[in-house]
């Protein structure tokens, strides 16, 4: 079992839900997060006070998932979310000590297999 | 030194208190608009939606001044005004002819007109059109479109003479900006993401602030119509009361039948489908005929918004539903309800005077059909020397970085101070 976390551009949270969703990945959860990724800094300016935006907005999303599926999940989060540009954020695979499913009591591959699977 | 006279011969003071308020009045109406708009869409698009707003506070104020009033008000040409008044020349102290105010105030009360009616149309174009070409095609809208459509029907043009009665702009303000926005969406384009995602209003309370601050306001646009604080004054005032009450009654009960819940941006939206309604009839009918209208003129708007999003039209803040066709209901009503005992002009069809329904047909069909022309035609040139929108990218980064350098929700975290000339070393500050 691994946790997959995606990093990626605000504007593509839509388009990777969509593509984890046709990948047959549920389970998802994602926050909004700021970060930096080697990207231009954008300027902006409030009456005199001229500022480099440092971070920018990203989304990360946390998917638990079975060794089986991980490949199929790198897979939609980089299609789905590259632009081509600087920015498009990362992905990092980690493996997972234990997972359970709070409901059941159930554990590890079980407990990220989605009901019905 | 001789003395000026404290105001020119033939110029009331009431009316012309009245007025200097009125027009503030009005002019309060367009970052309320700004307001109203900004919380329909989604927040990396809040600026730029309002900064529509005070685009056409400049461009249209400055291009007003220079010859958009002149086109308007000089002379009853049938289709335009002259260029007398061009640069404001001879816009001075004497009073307006037909009212007791200066034609100096008489401009800068329409001025307000013309600028929350050139804001209104940004709002078919929101979150994707360049800022730039934006500015330009609202200075040439507020000349080719409003300009000819006020002159049509406020200052002596062909509608006006015809007998077409139009009390605060059902023509040019109202049907002149919602035909425009359905022309507007249609060149421009839809939003990227327009029916594969749900692009929500991001802050509801922005919506009914500036519903409630345009409705405010819109007791300057009615009452100040009559430019005098005499009775059709009076009665345009309280109509704008009446009418939107009677319009948010019927869209809670046309909410609850649809989805058994009261909406808050449907309520924002009932208040200004009332004072569009409202405003080509305020001082044409009774009290009583103005409720029945702020009833009737929730059914038509309230079917174009419920159908609309299903469409493939992207006329993002829905413009055509609320003031198009409320105008064009609010014009029509005018020509079976009016009451000579109430406005001293005309009878409509209800009281004998099946004519006065004709002339207001009239006015709503050639209204549209020249407002929706004209903004076609204006967008298509423009879009032919320049791009009208942002590219796929930019329109998801969004139009506040992008065309402003600038967030409205902005939190400080990561930004780095770049140029400060008010840096003082630590020890000298001490």
């Amino acid at each position: 079992v691994k946790l997959v976390i995606g990093i990626v551009r605000p504007e593509k949270a839509n388009d990777v839900l969509e593509a984890l969703y046709r990948a047959e990945v549920r389970g998802v959860s994602m926050t909004r997060v700021q970060g930096h990724g080697g990207e231009l800094d954008r300027v902006e300016t409030y009456r005199g006070t001229t500022v480099k935006m440092g971070l920018s907005d990203k989304v990360r999303f946390e998917i638990a998932v079975s060794d089986s599926f991980v490949d199929l999940t790198i897979d939609a989060l980089c299609n789905s979310a590259r632009t081509g540009e600087v920015g498009d954020g990362k992905i990092f695979v980690v493996p997972l000590e234990r997972a359970v499913r709070i409901r059941t009591g159930e554990t590890d591959k079980s407990a990220v297999t989605p009901l019905g699977a | 030194m001789a003395s000026l006279p404290i105001a020119a011969a033939g110029v009331s003071a009431g009316d012309t208190a009245w007025m200097l308020a009125a027009t503030a009045l009005v002019l309060l109406m367009t970052p309320a608009l700004g307001l109203f708009y900004a919380g329909l869409v989604r927040a990396k698009n809040t600026l730029n939606t309002f900064m529509m707003c005070a685009g056409a506070l400049a461009v249209a104020t400055v291009l007003w001044a220079v010859v958009g009033y002149s086109l308007a008000f000089d002379g009853t040409g049938s289709i335009l005004g002259g260029l007398g008044n061009s640069f404001l020349q001879g816009v001075d102290f004497a009073p307006r002819p037909g009212t007791e105010i200066p034609e100096l105030l008489f401009m800068a009360f329409q001025a307000t007109f013309c600028i929350v009616t050139t804001a209104l149309v940004s709002g078919a174009v929101v979150e994707r059109m360049r800022f730039g070409p934006f500015l330009i095609f609202a200075g040439l809208w507020s000349i080719l479109v409003y300009a000819v459509l006020a002159h049509w029907a406020f200052g002596g043009g062909w509608l006006q003479s015809g007998g077409t009665l139009d009390f605060a702009g059902g023509v040019p303000v109202e049907m002149g900006s919602g035909f425009s926005a359905l022309a507007a969406a249609l060149v421009v384009g839809a939003r990227r993401d327009y029916g594969r995602q749900a692009l929500l209003p991001h802050n509801a309370v922005y919506v009914l602030l500036g519903a409630g601050l345009l409705w405010f306001g819109w007791f300057g646009f009615n009452g100040g119509s009559a430019f005098s604080v005499g009775n059709s004054g009076v009665l345009a005032f309280t109509n704008t009361l009446l009418t939107p009450a009677c319009t948010l009654v019927v869209w809670f009960i046309l909410d609850l039948v649809r989805d058994r819940k009261i909406t808050a941006i449907g309520a924002a939206t009932a208040i200004i489908v009332g004072c569009v309604g409202i405003t080509p009839a305020a001082g044409y009918i009774s009290p009583g005929w103005a409720m029945v209208l702020g009833a009737v003129a929730a059914l038509p708007s309230y079917a174009v918004i419920a159908v609309r999003p299903r469409t493939r039209v992207d006329e993002t803040l829905d413009v055509l539903a609320a003031h198009g066709i409320a105008g064009f209901t609010g014009i029509l009503f005018i020509g079976f309800f009016a009451q000579v005992s109430w406005n001293g002009a005309a009878d409509g069809l209800l009281y004998g005077n099946a004519a006065q329904l004709g002339h207001q047909a009239l006015a709503a069909l050639a209204g549209p059909v020249y407002a929706f022309t004209m903004t076609y035609v204006i967008l298509r040139v423009l879009g032919a020397l320049m791009p009208l929108r942002a590219s796929a990218n930019d329109e998801a980064v969004g139009m506040d970085v992008l065309e402003h350098g600038e967030e409205a929700y902005a939190s400080g975290e990561g930004a780095i101070l770049v140029r400060t000339d008010a840096e003082v070393p630590v020890a000298d500050a001490a």
